[in-house]
């Protein structure tokens, strides 16, 4: 079977990224942010729903605790808002790792549940802290401004706001990325997926399962919390109705459509729930619900690998040589 | 994948290359048209909210079939946010930059509202008219685009500090408020009213957090404070076991029981009638429910509307009477614009309405604004439970006169 070109098209798609900056309303690009910013958070969530099969409902809570990271640095110490990024990062990996411990127990359903505790008790813990949140009213913040060097009077490329925070998301989205797909390609892939498909047969070939499922908890959650402080960037603003049940059912909505275990799926899943809800209004504005569903229901039904496996199909399918064996699930 | 953006890029550019000639004049307006935005929560934890968009849309057009304003007709593009900040961000931003329209009217919740309220400004948008109760939406110095309409909760708090000033001057009060800006809102506004009399009226302050199980010890301590007048800043889950537990522990106080709970329906009736009876609040709307305006002819109009123009609408539901009065405002700044619609002449003619009285404000309650007082309605009045409805009673009280 030819292989995809991957790398050529990826390439191809990021040149078209870089471009559209100079061609957009900033409207547009807050969306086109959003939209890298959901692939982060989607990519997070896929390493450990899609590759190594444990459920969780509870995302929005990393993602919340990477917005109020950067938000609290910014309004409490000033710190700049790239700098946030990593930090938000290193604390939703511990945090996840924390937490992925005591899940190690919980198998299937059961660590839904307890993911969707998390979801439930975040906005409740936030308006607690209140010192430190603004209680239910939030934080309010600036637009991250672009360093002096694309915005002093003699720069050569000025860049506006949206523009630097739609290249910063691009950025931190291209490196995590290809972290990921390296991260997932090697040994340390091998056994994640290993774990999934057969964890007694993946602990008799030697690999941890313990040590591994708990890292696949805290690496996905970093990516999330960092999606999580970039929502902050972007939006300008913190409150706990941001991070509610709803969010963390976004997202797996997202990998689901976008395609468990895909990479690029984050990618195709952040398009989804970016823009599907949208339309949806535009349809009918009494049901945008329902439509969404629809939506939802037609997607399924006709691209039941969601929408990466269905491209990975119809690509094998073009090639004439459904020889090799479908890779991925 | 590929299609998606590279249409939107296209449309993009189109739209770019559209947008250009037009900037000249006004976004948002034409010679036959005014671009009104709303963002209002249709789906999502607050939908119930949802019908005041509705009911405004369902005004305007009714003003478009009696020939518009000044000849032109409003284009209301009202969109779903969801309640939720980002969503609210994302939609104010499509109206404003590629909807363009001339102002955003009535975008409805605190947090949402909070979300937009720097872009707003920045852009120099009017941002009027909000659908919440927080005072932070009149500071007309650092937010010259941004208004509400709503009394505060600030203003309530001032109406019944007033209140017990001229009817209570000995009274001893105690107080339970939520810990947080909501009541703590109400608890300055309550004390800023009572002025040096604050220290010695108030004799305990208790409050709660919203994640709380229940209020019966602050009940008690409050009780035995030798409070007579118990002022009660909950919202309604908290309401209901406030007022039930007063009555169970045999305490008397004058109850004054703040606006965000004086719903019949949802608190007093659960709370039980007896122990609801002679709670004191405020109002300002007609109430739709209320059989004293049966034949009255502000009340009458409503009704008619709601039928022809939204037939589907709740006619008991107090929001639809607070979404056709909100929507007259706005169609009285436009009509006092004249042909002058530009985004400075909105905002100066919002800042400058001169005592608007409004059909289905209460008799005697005026709108009153100007480069300085951003809070259009202050007045209200109050109201006390007789078991079966809220009964208005005494003057009309003005938390912005000094």
């Amino acid at each position: 079977m030819r292989r995809f070109p991957t790398l050529p098209v990826a390439l191809a798609l990021l040149v078209v990224a870089a471009m559209l900056p100079f061609v957009m309303t900033g409207f547009r690009l807050f969306q086109f942010t959003q939209v890298f910013i959901y692939a982060i958070a989607l990519l997070g969530l896929n390493i450990l729903t899609g590759f190594n099969g444990q459920i969780s409902l509870g995302h929005g809570a990393f993602y919340a605790v990477g917005a109020y990271t950067s938000a609290i640095m910014i309004d409490h110490w000033n710190v700049p808002f790239v700098l946030t990024l990593p930090v938000a990062g290193v604390l939703c990996l511990v945090v996840g790792f924390l937490f992925g411990i005591p899940a190690l127990r919980l198998e299937g359903l059961y660590l839904a549940l307890a993911t969707f505790a998390l979801a439930l008790a975040i906005p409740q813990i936030l308006k607690y802290f209140e010192h430190w949140t603004g209680g239910s009213q939030g934080i309010v913040l600036s637009k991250p401004d672009p360093p002096v060097f694309l915005r002093a009077a003699d720069a050569r490329v000025h860049l506006t706001p949206d523009q630097w925070l739609y290249f910063l998301t691009l950025a931190v989205l291209v490196v995590l990325f290809v972290l990921a797909s390296n991260l997932l390609a090697g040994r340390t892939g091998r056994a994640i997926v290993a774990i999934r498909d057969n964890a007694i047969a993946a602990q008799a070939m030697g690999v941890n399962s313990a040590l591994y499922k708990s890292l696949t908890f805290g690496v996905s959650a970093a990516y999330t919390g960092i999606a999580g402080a970039l929502s902050a960037g972007a939006v300008a603003y913190v409150a706990p109705d941001t991070f509610n049940v709803f969010l963390s059912i976004t997202l797996l909505v997202g990998i689901v459509i976008g395609g468990l275990a895909s990479i690029p799926g984050a990618l195709f899943g952040a398009f989804f729930i970016q823009f599907v809800p949208n339309w949806a209004q535009e349809i009918s504005k009494a049901a945008p619900w329902a439509i969404y569903g629809i939506f939802l229901i037609v997607f399924m039904y006709v691209m039941p690998r969601g929408i990466a496996g269905s491209l990975r199909l119809a690509w094998a399918r073009l090639g004439r040589a459904r020889a090799g064996t479908p890779t991925g699930a | 994948m590929s299609r998606t953006p590279l249409t939107l890029a296209l449309l993009a550019v189109v739209a770019l290359a559209l947008g250009i000639p037009a900037s000249a004049q006004t976004p948002g307006v034409t010679a036959t048209e005014i671009k009104i935005g709303n963002t209002n929560p249709y789906s999502g934890p607050a939908s119930a909210y949802g019908t005041i968009g509705k009911a405004e849309a369902a005004y305007f057009k009714k003003v478009n079939e009696e020939g518009g304003i000044n000849g032109r007709k409003i284009n209301f593009v009202t969109l779903d946010d969801g309640y939720s900040p980002p969503k609210a961000v994302e939609m104010v931003r499509r109206l404003v930059e590629q909807d363009q329209v001339l102002a955003v009217f009535q975008p409805l919740g605190t947090p949402t509202n909070s979300a937009i309220h720097k872009y707003m400004n920045q852009q120099k948008v009017p941002h009027l008219f909000l659908a919440t109760g927080a005072t932070k939406w009149g500071d007309p110095k650092n937010f010259p685009w941004t208004m509400g309409w709503q009394p505060t909760y600030q203003a309530e708090g001032k109406i019944y500090a007033a209140y017990i000033l001229k009817n209570l001057p000995n009274a001893k009060v105690g107080i339970l408020y939520q810990n947080d800006d909501y009541g703590k809102d109400y608890l300055k506004g309550f004390k800023d009213g009572l002025g040096d009399a604050a220290k010695k009226v108030i004799v305990m302050e208790q409050s709660y957090e919203v994640t709380d199980p229940t209020i019966d010890s602050q009940i008690v301590n409050l009780k035995n404070s030798g409070a007579d007048v118990f002022f009660n800043v909950t919202i309604p889950k908290f309401a209901v076991q406030a007022i039930k537990k007063v009555h169970d522990i045999g305490w008397k106080p004058l109850h004054i029981l703040n606006n965000v709970s004086a719903s019949v329906g949802q608190v007093l009736k659960p709370a039980g009638v007896d122990a609801s009876k002679d709670i004191i609040t405020t109002q300002y709307l007609k109430d739709p429910t209320d059989p004293q305006w049966k034949n009255d002819q502000a009340y009458k109009d409503w009704l008619a509307f709601m039928k022809k123009y939204y037939p589907e609408g709740n006619t008991e539901d107090a929001f639809n009477v607070y979404g056709y009065t909100v929507a007259q405002t706005l169609v009285h700044v436009l009509k006092q614009c004249g042909n002058d619609l530009s985004r400075e002449n909105v905002m100066k003619q919002a800042a400058s309405i001169k005592d608007l009285s409004l059909p289905m404000l209460l008799p005697g309650i005026k709108i009153n604004t100007s480069a300085t007082d951003f809070y259009p309605i202050e007045q209200e009045q109050l109201a006390k439970f007789d078991g079966e409805r809220w009964v208005l009673f005494g003057e009309i009280f003005d938390a912005g006169k000094k």
